[in-house]
């Protein structure tokens, strides 16, 4: 194990840490590699949609409707002869944007709810966290489902709901961890140095929460992309005409008797971003866990 | 034991109480009134009023959900706004549907995902442990509604041997059992690569344990060891995680049943939510929600009675 500083790491911003070799090591094994590809592939057709995509995503020509694979459209066109390719390079904006606004929200305010129930007084910490076992005991979909009926459908609702139903696993992280910190020798230390409680949870309570933080929330971007996906496939989520994956496997779906071209198209980029992102998160955490590489070397 | 299971199901149903209130608070803090935006906007004050009414939803917030609580308890969960007839029923003629299907899925996921994860176990950092391991990463992470739409593609349309639509005639089970399949593949299968991996983990959590350790002693072959001593042990996680994953089933059943357009819980809320159909809306979360917090408190009392040490941390 090199004991060296990976400038590589630095650059991807990740913690320099003792054990920078298993997370190289996780990047080379065949599923680290192959998840990191396929996010790679994902990020650069969200970035660059608008220079990659061959067509405009809106642009309708009924005339060519649920055509198959050819030159002019690679993998045919939807059922208002939208070209399927741009759409899912569009589609991968919108599930890379929500992913991301909505996670970063939920950070937010997991973080902030998550170091009030640590740091705070205890009654507040027992109302928090009976918050979050009151969000966790109801079913995911179902609470979707029922926010979406207050506030009707669309991406501003989508991103509410996924922010809403991830800030308990965060906040519970953060809580988590607060707790175990605030005995630690350093807290003691400062505040027997008179620091008040906004400089010792600003200034050395959130950086020590925030690493194990990005992790989870790396791990749960597959999940945020199904659910806008899912969402968006009931038509509850992202608003017609703007191109989701789930609103083309919906399409897909509707237009199955007659064309099969485009059903396997709006549920092969849902399919490979899944398994990307799942395989590059567990590659990264078995690199990363001392504890799993023991076992596997038992 | 009592005491602890009397903790669990006061704090079951405070949560319960308390996510209704949210429920509540929701649909009277948003801006813009749900009569104005489920009649569209041709409505005239006087529908929006009787319709309002009919919600109940122009009495004051607190005696919304006190009523709502006072009639749940009588089995009394409102009267459907559209088809007039009484929620309770509508949800209590799908909820069979729902249970049926999710009681398969999980059930054909446990017969193949635990004897993976022991026969991973058995041959462990062989081919198989590792081709389990990357198999059940991979199902894990499919999203159910692509599994269904793939295997309705395939075959339903294409091979058709099985059913696209319905949950077969009443009354006849073959049928009912052949509209269940596909469904319950596409729920179950992320399931199987569940199970295989938490067995797998906690089994090699087990196999270092002294009575495996003597078990072997004894010289007992390894599948034995596995299956009758290890499993025991390392089935308890399994118990909980099936609990928890049953609140994921219902989420998957939505789709599924949407997809299938099989009646049930979910297609009603589906169909609810679109019609913004609230009575029926609060109903089926309030109903759902119940169901997951009485199987979770089940699933931490039996884990209680399964696993002697738990039993041994209850008996003060």
């Amino acid at each position: 194990m090199s004991s060296a500083i990976d400038p590589r790491q630095l650059a991807a911003g990740a913690e320099p840490r003792p054990n920078a070799g298993p997370l190289r090591r996780a990047l080379a094994s065949p599923m680290g590699a192959f998840g990191l590809t396929i996010v790679a592939i994902i990020v650069i057709l969200a970035l660059f949609a608008g220079l990659l995509a061959p067509y405009d995503p809106l642009k309708i020509d009924v005339v060519h409707k649920l055509e198959g694979p050819s030159a002019a459209h690679w993998i045919g066109t939807d059922n208002l002869g939208r070209d399927t390719l741009s759409r899912i390079f569009y589609g991968a904006r919108v599930a890379l944007g929500v992913a991301c606004v909505s996670i970063g929200l939920a950070m937010i305010a997991g973080l902030l709810l998550g170091l009030v129930a640590g740091y705070g007084p205890r009654w507040l910490d027992g109302i928090l966290v009976l918050f979050f076992d009151s969000m966790s005991a109801l079913p995911m979909i179902m609470f979707a489902l029922a926010v979406i009926t207050v506030l009707g459908p669309g991406t501003g609702t989508l991103i509410l709901v996924i922010a809403l139903v991830s800030i308990p696993g965060y906040g519970r992280l953060v809580r988590a961890q607060t707790l175990g910190l605030k005995r630690s020798d350093f807290i003691v230390a400062e505040r027997s140095l008179d620091a008040g409680p906004a400089r010792i949870i600003l200034v050395h309570l959130l950086p020590n929460v925030v690493g194990p933080l990005i992790i989870l929330a790396s791990m749960d971007i597959p999940v945020v992309i199904m659910l806008e996906a899912g969402l968006s496939f009931l038509g509850l989520g992202v608003r017609p005409p703007t191109p989701s994956w789930g609103s083309i496997l919906y399409d897909g779906y509707n237009a199955l008797r007659s064309s099969t071209t485009l059903v396997i198209a709006g549920g092969l980029p849902l399919v490979l971003a899944t398994l990307g992102f799942t395989f590059l998160g567990e590659a990264l955490r078995d690199g990363l866990d001392p504890k799993l590489q023991r076992r596997g070397l038992r | 034991m009592l005491r602890y299971a009397i903790k669990r199901i006061g704090l079951g149903l405070l949560i319960l109480i308390i996510v209704m209130v949210g429920m509540y608070a929701a649909v009277f803090l948003v801006p813009g009134d749900p009569a104005a935006v489920a009649l569209g906007p041709r409505a005239t004050p006087e529908m929006k009023r009787m319709l309002m009414e009919r919600m109940g939803l122009d009495q004051p917030l607190i005696w919304q959900v006190v009523n709502f609580f006072r009639n749940a308890l009588t089995g009394n969960l409102g009267i459907d706004v559209w088809s007039k007839r009484p929620v309770g029923t509508i949800i209590a003629e799908a909820l069979p549907n729902t249970l049926v299907l999710g009681v398969a899925s999980i059930g054909w996921s446990m017969l193949l995902g635990v004897p993976l994860g022991c026969f991973a176990v058995v041959y462990r950092d062989g081919w198989l442990d590792r081709l389990v391991g990357i198999l059940s990463v991979s199902v894990i992470a499919l999203p159910s509604f692509v599994v269904s739409i793939y295997a309705l593609l395939l075959f339903a349309v294409k091979f058709n041997v099985f059913p696209a639509i319905g949950a077969g005639q009443p009354g006849n089970v073959a049928s009912q059992i052949h509209a269940l399949v596909l469904p319950c593949f596409a729920i179950g299968l992320g399931w199987v690569g569940y199970l295989a991996r938490l067995v797998r983990a906690s089994m090699l959590e087990v196999m270092g344990e002294p009575h495996i350790r003597t078990a072997r002693a004894f010289g007992l072959p390894e599948w034995r060891v596995v299956f009758r001593f290890a499993l025991r042990i390392a089935i308890v996680p399994t118990i909980s995680l099936v609990a928890v994953g049953l609140g994921g089933i219902l989420s998957s059943a939505v789709f599924v049943e949407v997809i299938f357009a099989r009646p049930g819980i979910g297609s009603l809320i589906y169909n609810a939510v679109t019609s913004r159909n609230y009575p029926i809306v609060m109903g089926t979360v309030l109903v759902t929600t119940a169901l997951y917090v009485a199987i979770t408190i089940t699933a931490d009392l039996l884990i209680a009675r399964l696993d002697p040490r738990v039993r041994d941390v209850f008996r003060d």
